[in-house]
């Protein structure tokens, strides 16, 4: 049943994928993306991990996709259908996405055909047990990823200021 | 009961998606929509991982969780970008950005 | 003794010239001393080498020559030395070869006085004095060469003394590409000898066997470089532009040694360079030779061009000698030497009186420079063949030598008539221009603004000295110590054609036949020059040659013909074909290399187009390679 279901979700992941990357609006891509956010963190319930995938929903699709559709506004994208948002470099481009398509799927396959994931022994997980995991075992990386955080909170802000000068390239 | 294959595939074909997407798109901000999906997929895998071998730590979990930390900081810092290359050139086109170009030196400069 | 020190002769003078090159300028004239010193002392030597030499010869049983080597050079189965070989010849012409380089050093210090280069041409005189002596006393055929290449730089670097005018480097070019040429031949010549014998040792080479062919080939080989070095027909179009150098140069180098060397090398090494194909041929060069000379030295304006011509005639009276393989050749270059320097130096001495080499701008000079007068009478007179001088006494032993070649039949006798009959006519032209010079410079009235004077001591002493030799040397040499001087030594020999054949053989003999006919020669010669002059004492006697006088004033337009033939072609057509292959090939091949390069450089900049989606699927493309390479294998 799980198996079903997971199948459905990330089907329609990855069809939302592929419109994410062929559409010729932007806010339709970013909606598409959305879409494939939402999936995502279908998927990721599925796989026994409940808190990712709300973290997932608040941080994805709250604010990224917002943040990208901003910049979209403000870089005065067009806002209708457009012929020109895929370069000529995509015939190059499909090639090399098929075959690290083919790649991977290869070296996966070979490696986990027979692999099964057992949902119902998974082990405990969720708010609680990511919290005090956190905060016991991965401390240390928790206070560098929020330092990385001030470090790129601080980046954006210089980067985007009128009033520095820079070169004009 | 899932295949383990199963994700590992979704993700490939995500990850695959979001290939095409950074070479074919010629919008900046769509580069960064799919960046977005390449993370996202490495994402399914860690989690599919996580759950096949039962990580008591659940390593893979909070390695997904620093990802979209990370994710997020990135696609702040690279909309800052954007929207600097949108006010020195007016245009936001991969394509016409060539700075790192080689030219032919001009005539007589052998 | 004699082996110990006859390396001295040409180590002091080389030294000499070193030392005046390095610091001519702080030495000054003090430099031109020196030169003069490193010269007196190998004269003096030599002279005691030659009283040894003769001593030893009239004493000893073997006459074989003192020989002193050091090995300084292997090339292959060669070993090179430099060697002296000190025997009669070579110690007869050191004599000759200092005294005249001491005459022309003394000389050339009131000469060259005001010359501002006077050190280096003191330098370039040692120089040569030590090359040419090198040559006379070597006895190693690659050393030889090395004496005879040096010579021939220094003539080079004399006669282009003057080179602030174009005209004195030409034909300082000239004459070091004709004798070049020549020098060609003479190296492939020794070449073929030292190969044939197995060393460069002129001992060994003297005494080897040689198959037929190598000796005609080797021997017309060698007789080429000597042509050329000896301004011969046809190779002697450089002499006469040689004038253009200073006159104690021109004394010196061509007059008395370098144009003499050639003479010395084929008597040198007369066993091998005398076969029967080199001896006719010599015969015809020298008769050719002799009449066109001395006709080229009839016609001259220029005094030295006269001596230069004249030299060009006696040299090939020499080489007639040699063809009829008798020791009058080098006979008379000893005579020629002492004479021959002589004249030079007086035409010298009469140039600072006059201020010009031009006959028409002299005459009457017999009154006011006695002693100049005297000295050149008596060398024009024994240049002439005025009988009893030296230069009637070799002459008529050349003479004298064919007359019995012809009968031994050591020689052809179509080749033995020949040099009888040239040598007869030369005398009569000799005689002829010898008077026209003397009626033109000493006798009539001396030009308006000339005021005859001899000049300072140190030009009019070597001068008056030289006299002495031009004078007697000849009578000297009929005694019999000359012909057991030059001996030769008996245990090489080289059997030649069936004809058994010893080395040059005999001596200076004066025989009352010879002696009338060329005493009645020259007396024809003069004598009609004479009545020519009579008829009309102000105009040039040669006009008896007519309108071709132009032509052989010219020296028959030679020159030009070979300008003609060969340097045109050379210059107009070859030489820019070499020049466009040079740049075009050569340089083409170079800065192709460069543009090709670039280019290359060019089609992989197409790569960085800046766009960086380009970048990284190129990237990815690499990445996926190695990442199927991995898994793969």
């Amino acid at each position: 049943m799980t198996g079903a279901a997971f199948g459905a979700i990330g089907f329609l992941a990855l069809c939302a994928g592929v419109m994410v990357v062929t559409s010729r609006n932007v806010v339709r891509a970013a909606l598409w993306l959305v879409v494939v956010m939402g999936s995502l963190a279908g998927e990721y319930v599925l796989l026994s991990a409940p808190f990712v995938a709300w973290v997932q929903i608040l941080i994805y699709v709250g604010a990224v996709v917002v943040l990208l559709l901003f910049a979209v506004m403000l870089t005065q994208a067009p806002t209708s259908s457009s012929t020109t948002l895929d370069s000529p470099n995509r015939w190059a481009a499909g090639g090399v996405a098929l075959a690290a398509l083919a790649t991977l799927a290869t070296v996966l396959l070979s490696a986990f055909s027979h692999a099964r994931i057992d949902v119902k022994t998974a082990s405990k997980s969720g708010a609680e047990v990511t919290g005090d995991t956190i905060f016991r075992a991965y401390t240390l990386p928790f206070e560098l990823i929020s330092l990385l955080l001030l470090a790129a909170l601080i980046g954006a802000i210089v980067l985007s200021r009128r009033d520095i000068p820079g070169g004009d390239e | 009961m899932i295949h383990l294959a199963a994700p590992l595939l979704l993700a490939a074909g995500l990850f695959s998606c979001g290939i095409y997407g950074v070479l074919a798109r010629r919008n900046a901000v769509l580069v960064l929509m799919s960046i977005e999906l390449m993370l996202g997929a490495v994402n399914v895998n860690l989690l599919a991982f996580d759950s096949y071998f039962h990580d008591q730590l659940h390593g893979g979990q909070i390695l997904a969780l620093f990802v979209i930390a990370i994710a997020a900081a990135e696609v702040g810092v690279g909309l800052a970008i954007v929207l600097q290359l949108h006010r020195a050139r007016g245009s936001i086109a991969i394509d016409l950005a060539r700075g790192l170009a080689d030219e032919d030196p001009p005539r007589g400069a052998q | 003794m004699i082996a110990q020190s006859a390396w001295l002769l040409p180590a002091l003078p080389a030294f000499a010239a070193l030392a005046v090159l390095v610091a001519g300028p702080q030495l000054g004239t003090r430099g031109a001393w020196l030169a003069v010193l490193a010269t007196l002392v190998p004269t003096v030597l030599s002279i005691w080498m030659l009283l040894q030499t003769i001593d030893r010869l009239n004493h000893a049983l073997t006459s074989a020559p003192v020989i002193a080597a050091h090995r300084i050079a292997t090339l292959g189965p060669l070993s090179v030395s430099a060697s002296t070989r000190v025997d009669g010849l070579a110690a007869l012409l050191c004599v000759v070869v200092t005294v005249v380089a001491l005459c022309v050093q003394v000389y050339s210090t009131a000469y060259m006085r005001d010359d501002s280069r006077y050190s280096s041409y003191a330098a370039f005189v040692s120089l040569f004095t030590a090359a040419m002596l090198i040559v006379v006393l070597s006895g190693d055929l690659l050393w030889l060469l090395v004496g005879w290449e040096v010579m021939g730089i220094c003539s080079y670097l004399l006669i282009g003394h003057h080179w602030e005018d174009k005209p004195n480097t030409d034909a300082a070019i000239s004459a070091f590409i004709v004798t070049r040429f020549g020098d060609l031949g003479f190296t492939a010549g020794l070449a073929v000898f030292a190969i044939g014998a197995g060393s460069t040792s002129i001992s060994t080479v003297l005494g080897a066997t040689y198959s037929h062919t190598t000796l005609v080939v080797g021997s017309l080989l060698l007789l080429m470089g000597v042509v050329g070095k000896s301004a011969q027909f046809p190779l002697q179009t450089w002499l006469p532009e040689a004038m253009a150098g200073p006159t104690p140069v021109s004394a010196l180098i061509h007059a008395a040694t370098m144009v003499a060397a050639g003479v010395y090398v084929v008597d040198r090494l007369a066993p091998i360079a005398l076969t029967g194909a080199s001896s006719a041929t010599l015969a015809v060069i020298a008769s050719i030779t002799m009449v066109f000379a001395a006709l080229c030295a009839l016609a001259q304006e220029d005094l030295k061009r006269v001596l230069a011509w004249s030299t060009v005639s006696q040299l090939a009276y020499m080489y007639a000698g040699l063809a009829m393989h008798s020791n009058a050749g080098i006979a008379h270059l000893v005579t020629h030497a002492a004479f021959k320097a002589l004249l030079f130096l007086a035409a010298g001495c009469v140039a600072h009186a006059v201020g010009s080499t031009l006959m028409s701008k002299m005459g009457g000079l017999r009154r006011g420079m006695p002693l100049t007068f005297i000295s050149m009478t008596v060398g024009l007179a024994t240049l002439g063949g005025f009988p009893m001088l030296s230069g009637f006494v070799t002459k008529d032993a050349v003479l004298e030598s064919a007359w019995s070649a012809r009968e031994t039949g050591v020689v052809a006798t179509w080749a033995a008539w020949l040099v009888l009959v040239a040598g007869v006519v030369t005398a009569v032209i000799t005689a002829a221009y010898c008077v026209r010079v003397w009626l033109r410079v000493f006798a009539g009235r001396a030009p308006k603004g000339v005021r005859p004077h001899d000049p300072p001591l140190a030009m009019s002493a070597p001068v008056l000295f030289l006299t002495i030799p031009s004078a007697f040397v000849g009578l000297l040499l009929t005694g019999h110590w000359f012909e057991v001087l030059l001996f030769g030594d008996p245990t090489t020999a080289v059997p030649l054609e069936g004809v058994s054949f010893t080395g040059v053989q005999g001596g200076v003999q004066v025989q009352l036949s010879w002696a009338l006919v060329s005493s009645a020669a020259a007396a024809v010669g003069a004598g009609t020059l004479f009545l020519v002059w009579r008829a009309a004492p102000h105009r040039d006697p040669a006009r008896i040659l007519g309108r071709s006088q132009a032509f052989i004033r010219d020296g028959m337009r030679m020159g030009e013909l070979y300008v003609r033939l060969f340097v045109r072609p050379l210059r107009d057509r070859f030489a820019p074909t070499v020049a466009t292959i040079d740049r075009r090939v050569i340089d083409g091949g170079v800065v192709g290399t460069g543009r090709s390069a670039v280019g290359l450089g060019g089609l992989l900049r197409r790569t960085q187009t800046g766009n960086v989606q380009l970048y990284i699927t190129v990237l990815l493309v690499g990445v996926l390679a190695l990442a199927v390479g991995a898994v793969a294998l």
